[in-house]
């Protein structure tokens, strides 16, 4: 998640930050140009064939380990957040992955955040894991502020990266 | 890692201060609590007021205030107040720096500053009381 300004035009309805009921539920098929433009508003990228390559592996899985979830304000999607169980990886004990979390500019400040992610959680819960995880910029100031005011900590794993050539 | 006296004493105070939902706290009860020299806390807070983060209460009842706001002040921005935090390790001047086993310290240095800034950057006051609440011991506040 970012600040940046979007690349593109936006097909999603408005975003309601008014205080309309915000439901959480599975992903739906034409929910899916309302993601990529709050993904495109949030990064200012449009990535159109990877969010429904996402949304094949996600939101069509049998697998209970994977979620889909977006935040509904009235018709219009203002957030989502996409998880996954993974087994071993990393020589970690099966956790659940949260590796997408966005909620619309415009729809923040109102607790959507903490929603999304209680939902996911529960869904983890579930699927049988009992441990959260997620992997971001350390640059990102604001969502690494986000997730520790959900209780979240450093985990006792480092990422490594090297150029090549 | 280990935190300039001062910085502490900022943090005891700030966290004390925004623990008290703006009732006045006195500058004695928290040299009391935490053990330390009211002179010294005293530079500490005049510090943080001129930081604007807290404010002096004159009068009966009187002490300082948090006048920040909880969800969006880090920890990074009461402690660079008092600690060298603005130049990484790599840009300071020490005795060897520009050998080659001098600047491969300094990256590796620089490494861990990076985490530690960001660490310091992504946890709020708020969080920080709600961590406080998660510990065993007794969460800053009154006395009782």
């Amino acid at each position: 998640m970012g600040t940046k300004r979007p690349a593109g035009s936006t097909r999603s309805p408005r975003p309601v930050s008014a205080p309309v009921p915000t439901e959480i539920r599975p992903v739906r098929r034409g929910d899916l140009d309302a993601v990529i433009a709050i993904d495109a508003r949030v990064t200012g990228i449009e990535k159109r064939a990877y969010w429904r390559g996402i949304h094949r592996r996600y939101a069509d899985a049998d697998a209970p380990g994977r979620q889909f979830l977006v935040a509904a304000a009235g018709p219009a999607v203002v957030g989502f957040v996409i998880g996954e169980v993974r087994d071993w990886e990393f020589g970690s004990p099966p956790c659940g992955w949260v590796f997408a979390i966005d909620v619309h500019p415009e729809a923040r400040q109102s607790g959507i955040g903490t929603m999304l992610l209680a939902a996911i959680a529960r869904g983890f819960r579930r699927a049988g894991v009992t441990k959260i995880r997620t992997l971001l910029s350390r640059d990102n100031s604001l969502i690494l502020s986000f997730f520790r005011s959900q209780g979240m900590m450093a985990g006792p794993f480092i990422p490594l990266e090297m150029d090549i050539e | 890692m280990k935190l300039q006296k001062n910085s502490r004493l900022a943090l005891y105070s700030i966290l004390e201060f925004a623990a008290a939902s703006g009732r006045p706290v006195a500058a004695a009860e928290i040299a009391d609590k935490y053990g330390v020299s009211p002179h010294h806390l005293a530079k500490v807070l005049a510090e943080l007021a001129r930081a604007g983060v807290v404010e002096s209460i004159r009068g009966v009842g009187g002490g300082y205030r948090f006048a920040g706001n909880a969800r969006r002040l880090t920890l990074f921005d009461i402690i660079r107040q008092f600690e060298d935090l603005s130049p990484t390790a790599a840009e300071r001047r020490e005795p060897g720096e520009r050998t080659q086993a001098g600047r491969a310290i300094a990256t590796v240095l620089s490494e861990i500053d990076e985490i530690a800034h960001a660490t310091f950057k992504s946890i709020t006051i708020a969080t920080m009381l709600q961590l406080i609440e998660r510990q065993d011991a007794p969460a800053p506040g009154p006395r009782r």
